[in-house]
């Protein structure tokens, strides 16, 4: 069973008269518990593949199911609902909560998105703060922490409800080049113990070799060598 | 955590903005309540002058007479036999607390030298003065506020400040009433002042008073008439339940032409106040009114400028799945608290400013008074307008509030 199959998928934008095509029949699928790899030039339509896998955004034709639901079938709210059931997601600019601490940013989608005990919160807090090494920082605000230690702080809030799919969308464009790898072994390290399967877009080659699939993607088509 | 953490943090986050806001809530709040309680206080003070010292808060007369009133006729009094059921009446009701029976009249007053017209009120003292208890604070005894509980005796008279001070009469001196009665008989007696009566607003302001015996005897009365019915209630609240039970009964009291022989009137038809307290009610709306559309304007604005400032923010929580209606929620709370904070500050500083009010009363002139404020506050008019507030508070952040939650998250995640 696949996680994510994509047959004949098109995105086409509508600005003002012209129709710009941003992705041209993709056709993919993704296993569980994967590690892939999105890259690509600027504008070659890596973060709108990521934003109809995320769920953020619907395909203008073809059909694409994450976890076997066909999302051009949902509606606005069930599209929320499935992202937050089902789909953990990690930005470029980390995008954390300024006026939460590290431990209320990982606890969000527990209370805001899906409803946990408080008890189940905290249990489930308390581990992702020891699974990224930050125990010892959890009441610090985000304006406190490092741009490794933000990421990280992203990649367990995007763990906290235990989703299947984890989206990153350049997670290592604002880090320096050993963070960059120590947050990218941080997801390999989550996807080994969890089976969550990754799916993250990058520029950077020496990333993208710690993928175990990559798709390359230029004028919004996959490159047939790299389509599996 | 709990929306309502969330929204308190965010709003600590632009303390300085959340400051302005709240500030500008805080003093529509206060202006308001302070207009509120100083108009109030005004209002009460001179309601309670003009129903305590001279109107009482319900008067009974013969049909017709309130219309001619100023000329004071004495062809419209009530006979002896009808005041019988009107008493029979009044002791039927439980709310009323004190009655007069006022005989009222114009005559010629002179202190020898001069003479002027005067209007008069014959009155039962003890009556009287259980019916109008601030009468005798207005009573002025050779320039010193009377301490008598006696309001006049026989042979006596208090006479209106203004006409004392016309003729230059003072405590003790004589003056000669000469009153012209239902047949057109003269007739004059000496009367001695007994003391100067403060003039206060509003009909009957004005009028001396005298003993209802000294009266009947100066207009050569045989029976025992009245012209006016001064009713006192437990309380003003009483008023429209009383008005109504007086309008049956009197209803039932009729002439040979099957017409009402009385006609039943509150303070408020009688007194040119009650079109002053309807202003100052309709100023009151008005500064309500503005107090709506400041916080209404102030919370729109600080909310807009939250959602727009926040648009990534708002962006990262739609794609993680936070569902609209707590996106809603959020804001809808952050516009809560502004308008709950604004408002209790607002009564808070209110409270205090009366506070001290006691101690520092407002003195000012009212025509020919000098009247002195000390405002109150009732916790119904702190509760309604924190209610108020708070409300256009939430009203004012549901637009904002709403747009948050339709955001695309995709296109909030690209707002810089």
């Amino acid at each position: 069973m696949s996680l994510i199959k994509a047959k004949g998928v098109q995105k086409t934008y509508q600005m003002g008269e012209v129709a710009v095509a941003a992705l041209r029949d993709i056709n993919l699928t993704i296993q569980p518990g994967s590690f892939v790899a999105i890259v690509g030039p600027s504008g070659s339509g890596k973060s709108t593949l990521l934003n109809l896998i995320g769920c953020l955004d619907k395909p203008t034709q073809g059909q694409l199911s994450v976890l076997d639901t066909d999302i051009s079938t949902l509606n606005r709210h069930q599209l929320a609902t499935f992202r937050g059931q089902h789909i953990g997601f990690v930005f470029q600019d980390f995008n954390l909560i300024p006026v939460l601490t590290v431990a209320e940013n990982i606890e969000y989608p527990l209370v805001m998105v899906q409803d946990w005990s408080v008890a189940d919160r905290q249990t489930r807090v308390a581990e992702l703060l020891d699974a990224i090494g930050m125990a010892d920082q959890a009441h610090k605000r985000p304006d406190q922490l490092s741009g490794g230690q933000k990421q990280r702080v992203a990649v367990a809030r995007a763990l906290a409800t235990r989703p299947k799919l984890v989206l990153a969308d350049e997670p290592t464009a604002n880090l320096d080049h050993d963070t960059a790898y120590k947050v990218i072994g941080l997801m390999k390290k989550m996807r080994d113990e969890l089976g969550t399967t990754f799916v993250f877009s990058t520029h950077d080659p020496k990333i993208v070799g710690e993928a175990e699939k990559v798709l390359e993607i230029e004028d919004g088509k996959i490159k047939p060598e790299a389509a599996q | 955590m709990k929306i309502l953490r969330l929204a308190f943090l965010n709003l600590t986050r632009y303390a300085r903005r959340t400051l302005l806001t709240v500030g500008l809530i805080v003093l529509g709040v206060l202006a308001v309540l302070m207009f509120v309680s100083v108009s109030g206080s005004f209002k009460s003070m001179m309601i309670g002058q003009i129903t305590d010292s001279m109107l009482g808060h319900l008067q009974v007369h013969r049909k017709g007479y309130v219309a001619s009133i100023d000329n004071s006729p004495l062809n419209m009094n009530i006979k002896p036999q009808a005041l019988a059921k009107i008493e029979a009446t009044l002791e039927q009701i439980p709310q009323v607390q004190a009655v007069s029976y006022r005989l009222k009249f114009g005559a010629m007053l002179s202190n020898f030298e001069e003479t002027t017209s005067i209007r008069l009120n014959g009155v039962d003292p003890q009556a009287e003065l259980a019916s109008m208890p601030g009468l005798v604070e207005r009573i002025v005894v050779n320039g010193d506020q009377a301490k008598s509980t006696l309001l006049v005796d026989k042979g006596k008279i208090l006479l209106p400040e203004l006409l004392a001070r016309g003729l230059k009469l003072k405590t003790g001196d004589t003056v000669v009433l000469v009153a012209t009665n239902i047949d057109g008989s003269v007739n004059g007696q000496t009367f001695e002042v007994q003391g100067v009566l403060q003039a206060i607003s509003g009909p009957g302001g004005r009028d001396g008073y005298m003993h209802l015996e000294d009266a009947r005897a100066l207009l050569r009365m045989a029976n025992a008439e009245v012209n006016e019915i001064a009713i006192r209630l437990d309380h003003i609240d009483s008023l429209p339940s009383v008005r109504r039970q007086l309008d049956v009964a009197f209803g039932q009291m009729l002439n040979p032409q099957g017409q009402p022989v009385l006609e039943v009137h509150q303070w408020d038809d009688l007194s040119p106040f009650a079109n002053i307290a309807n202003m100052i009610d309709l100023l009151d709306l008005f500064i309500r009114l503005m107090l709506v559309g400041i916080v209404l304007i102030a919370i729109m604005n600080v909310m807009m400028m939250a959602v727009y400032e926040r648009m990534r923010e708002i962006g990262t929580m739609a794609a993680l799945g936070t569902p609209p209606r707590r996106i809603l929620g959020l804001f809808l709370t952050e516009g809560l608290l502004l308008g709950l904070l604004g408002s209790v500050i607002g009564v808070f500083l209110s409270l205090l400013l009366v506070f001290a009010l006691s101690f520092w009363p407002i003195h000012f002139e009212f025509g020919r008074q000098s009247l002195v404020l000390v405002p109150s506050l009732h916790w119904t008019e702190m509760l309604w307008i924190s209610l108020v507030v708070t409300a256009m508070a939430v009203m004012a952040s549901l637009q904002p509030a709403w747009k948050a939650s339709r955001l695309n998250p995709i296109q909030a995640l690209r707002q810089v």
